[in-house]
Parts: structure tokens; sequence; C-alpha cells
């Protein structure tokens, strides 16, 4: 008993630390973005172009394509539940709202967790293990501007551009499900949802992939300077990433849901 | 507070790298005990021992990776622990370090890598950057690999490699942590002829880590020999094969250290180990 309480109370004290560890990276990269040029240290163009490139651009068709899926899926769902209230003429209001609110910033950020959280992650510790690390800072370039800042920023960039295309995919979706049910055209249906959209409903999804941005790029990159022992401590660093990303995406989608709908 | 005040210069111009009784601890485990060097320009300065000896870790405090728990490494003159980052970006300008197993950045080319200290801290031309990379690849015998990736390249042309990046700022100060690891022995003898070269042509002052005997013999003005954080000697590579030591002969005669000390002592080393487990 004794032992599974000591084991448990390091395990919250490590992650109490790696939290610490994650916000002290934060404040860093928000510091080297500042100051940056002043100590030579400027975040470079083409980096942030690089990984918005990888994080943004490549994740698009795998997005889109889910995001169409979950509309269909969302449409499917919603016509046989309102159905019963002979009320199929909202699915389209609870699709688009659904969407927009709801749907596109979780999947959008799963997928992303995935694909450039657990990259980051497993470039980084790799990067650690080699010594890379190392020899960026011998040679004066800070590794936080250097490997941590450029696909934060550009997944904060990324993760919103992502999510509009997702909401338009999503309401795709739906469409391509609903509109024979409904006896819609597709373009009544897409601008009758463009009508019943305000712009806080796409807002609070692009306030949302700011935040689910910052804890991808955070997780992915504590994990990956915190790597210890070698290969196998990389893989287990990636494998954690996905992990504790999704976890807090989907924690804070709850939080951020409550409060932005009150 | 007063430990970060960046302190003037206080030795004389001829030591590159002056270390003041460098301690380092991690918990309860002392890696250096009391560490004092002094390396003169121009200099090839082999640091040797056993594994766990501290030479490693030496090495990184020299470079400024590692914080000491007391003492003071200058470097060119300078506290490299105790400056601002200005000036530590200053002292690093001036220094090459060439690592294990090469540490060059595995998502860019080679020429990239060489390239990167130039591209991040100059406002060279990529023309000029161009031509400073190639020339610096033809010095390690590496021209024409400019666009291949260290996973392309073999363990020896990958260290040649990250020679090639330590030396592209002209340093005046080169640091290998063991160059010749891994290597057979015809490409560990060529690594020795490069690093003999490079003093030659370029004049640097040079700080060796390594446990490869004939490399030392072969490279070294001086040896620096370690044993559990604590120099056991400095002297010319003769004065080392001659030394009395028994740690240093054990090491030159590659016999187990066990049988090179008091066997009495050995054996409480082992049961002190023991009754620390329990």
């Amino acid at each position: 008993m004794r032992a599974l309480i000591e084991s448990l109370g390091a395990r919250v004290a490590e992650a109490i630390a790696r939290f610490g560890f994650g916000i002290s990276l934060l404040f860093e990269c928000l510091y080297w973005l500042v100051m940056g040029p002043k100590y030579k240290q400027r975040v470079h163009g083409w980096q942030i172009a690089e990984e918005f490139r990888k994080i943004g651009v490549n994740a698009t068709l795998i997005v889109n394509g889910l995001s169409v899926v979950v509309g269909m899926m969302l449409a499917i769902q919603l016509l046989y539940a309102l159905s019963t209230f002979g009320a199929e003429s909202q699915v389209l209001l609870a699709i688009a709202k659904s969407v927009t609110r709801e749907f596109s910033p979780l999947i959008t950020g799963i997928i992303v967790a995935g694909r450039s959280g657990a990259a980051l992650a497993a470039k980084i510790g790799s990067q650690v293990v080699n010594q890379e690390v190392d020899a960026l800072k011998v040679m004066g370039i800070v590794p936080v501007r250097f490997l941590v800042l450029p696909p934060l920023i550009a997944m904060v960039l990324a993760l919103p551009m992502l999510i509009i295309l997702a909401d338009i995919s999503g309401i795709l979706g739906g469409a391509l499900f609903s509109i024979g049910k409904m006896d819609m055209t597709l373009a009544a249906y897409m601008k009758t949802s463009l009508d019943v959209l305000v712009l806080g409903d796409i807002m609070q999804g692009l306030i949302k992939s700011v935040v689910f941005a910052v804890i991808i790029a955070l997780v992915g990159a504590t994990m990956g300077l915190q790597v210890k022992g070698g290969a196998e401590g990389v893989g287990r660093a990636t494998t954690q990433t996905v992990v504790i990303s999704i976890a807090l995406i989907v924690i804070t989608d709850m939080i951020f849901s409550y409060f932005l709908t009150q | 507070m007063k430990q970060n005040r960046p302190q003037k210069d206080t030795q004389p111009r001829r030591d590159i790298v002056v270390v003041e009784n460098l301690v380092t601890q991690y918990g309860d485990k002392v890696i250096l005990k009391g560490v004092d060097l002094r390396v003169e320009a121009g200099e090839i300065r082999v640091i040797m021992g056993g594994s766990g000896s501290g030479k490693s870790t030496l090495l990184w405090h020299i470079v400024g990776l590692y914080q000491p728990t007391a003492g003071r490494v200058l470097v060119m003159g300078r506290d490299i622990h105790r400056i601002s980052f200005l000036e530590k970006l200053d002292v690093l300008w001036k220094l090459g370090v060439s690592f294990q197993n090469g540490a060059l950045l595995s998502d860019m080319t080679v020429g990239e890598n060489v390239a990167l200290p130039l591209r991040e801290f100059t406002d060279l031309d990529e023309k000029t950057i161009r031509i400073i990379v190639r020339m610096k690849l033809e010095v390690v015998n590496l021209g024409g690999y400019e666009d291949y990736y260290p996973s392309q390249l073999s363990g020896g042309m990958v260290k040649r490699a990250a020679l090639a990046r330590a030396i592209v700022r002209d340093p005046l100060l080169l640091l290998f942590d063991e160059p010749s690891a891994g290597l057979d022995p015809i490409l560990a003898a060529e690594l020795d002829e490069l690093i003999l070269q490079l003093r030659k042509a370029m004049g640097i002052t040079m700080i060796v880590v390594t446990h490869d005997l004939d490399s030392a013999f072969t490279i070294a003005d001086k040896i620096t020999f370690l044993h559990e954080g604590r120099i056991l000697m400095t002297g010319t590579p003769d004065e080392v094969k001659n030394a009395d030591n028994p740690i240093i002969q054990a090491m030159i005669r590659r016999q187990p250290l066990h049988s090179a000390v008091d066997p009495q002592k050995y054996l409480q080393r082992l049961t002190q180990a023991l009754d620390k487990k329990k």
C-alpha cells in the first residue's frame, strides 16, 4: 500500500514538474520572440514556413477528409433523433453550430496532436539524445528559440486555418447526407448554413484552436526536451505526448465550451 | 549574487583556458573534486582517464554547458559561467566543439550544418557562405558532400563533417569529445593526422578528451590524466608513459584497475557499496 502511495506521489510530483517546465517554456518562447533580435537570436521566417507546411498544409487532406465524415455522421444521428419530433429542418442548424463550435476544433486538435505533436516530441527528443541540442548551445544558438518557437508559431497559425477548412468540410459532409432527405440543393444548404451561423460560432472554434495549438506545441516540446533513456525514451515521450495532448485538449475544450456558452 | 558578477581578466594571455578548483556535484555524487587546469595557446592538450573519471564533464564545463558547484573556468580570459549572454556568445564564437557522435542536425544536409553558425550570426551573403562551407569541407576531405544528409554518411565522415562545422568560424579553441570513438584504427589515425594538420595550418589550441592511448600519444603536447574527479598528473606523453602511478600504468598497459591497486582496499570498496545498498 505504501509503495502504491509513494508511486502515486512520485507521478503527481513528476506531472507538476512537467507542467511547470511547460509553462516556463511558454514564457521563454515569448521572451525570445520579443528579445531575440537584441541577442542575435532571430526567429527565421523560413523555419516558421517549413513548420507551417508540415503542420498545416500537409494535414489539410486528413483534417478535411475526417471532417466530411464527422459531418455525415452528425447528419445521420441528428436526422434520426430529430425526426422523432418532426424537426428534421433543424438538422442544418444543429450541424452548422456543433461543427463550428465543437467538432472542428476537437477533431483538428486531436489529429494535429497525433501528427505534429508526436513528431515534435520525437524530433526534439532524438536531438537531445544525439547531443544536437548541446551542439546548438555551444554554437550560441538558444535551443528554445531554434527548435520550439518556430513550431509553436506555425501551430498557432496553422490550427485556425485547418479549423476554418474543417468547418466548411464538416458542413459539407452534413449536407451530402442531408440534402436528399431535406429536399434541398447543395448550394441552398450551404448558403442557409452560413446564414444561421453568427461570428461567435466561428470565433469559438478559433479561440479554442489557438489554445490547442499552444498545448500541442508545449507538450511536444516539453516531452522532447525532457527525454531520458535513449531511443526507448524517445518512443515513450512520443506516446506520452499524444496521450497528454489529447487529454488536455478534451479537458480544455470542455472548460472553454462551458464559459463561451454562458 | 556576488558569484553572478562578470569577473575581470586575471590570467596571463598565454593561457587560453584556466580551470580553477572546479567542483561538480550531482546530489551525493561528486564528479569533479577540485580540478585545476591550464591550457596554453597553440597547445594540444589531451585529457585522459577511464570511464566515469569526469573528463567529459570537465569538457562540458569548459564550453559552459554544465554549471559548476564551485570553482571557475576562464576561457580566453572570461569566466564562462558568469558572463552576460552576449559576452558568452562572443566567447562561443571563438571556439568550436566536435562531439563524440558528430551531433550534426539530422534534418539538415552536411552543407547546411556547416553553414549554420554563419547563417545564424553573420550577415554574409549566401554565395560567400557556400564558398566558406566548401572550403571547410575540403579541409576535412569531404568536398562534394554538401548535399548529403548525416544519415547517408559513415561514422568517420560524420565526425569529419562535425569537425568542418566546428572550424567554420576559424576558432581559437577547438574541443573534441572522444574523436576516435567508434572508428577503425585507420580512420582514427587519419583523424589524428587531420587534428595535427589543423593545428599546423590554423594554430588552433585544442583540448581532446579521449581514452584512446595511441591517439593521445600521437597528438598530445601535454596529457592531463583524470581519475575519479581528480587530476593524477599532467605531463608530456613521455612523462605520462614513464609515470609510476599504478592507475596510469594500468591504463597504459590495458590492465584491469583492481590489479593495480591494493586488493584489500578494493574488497573494502566493494563491501561498502553492498552496505550502502542495504
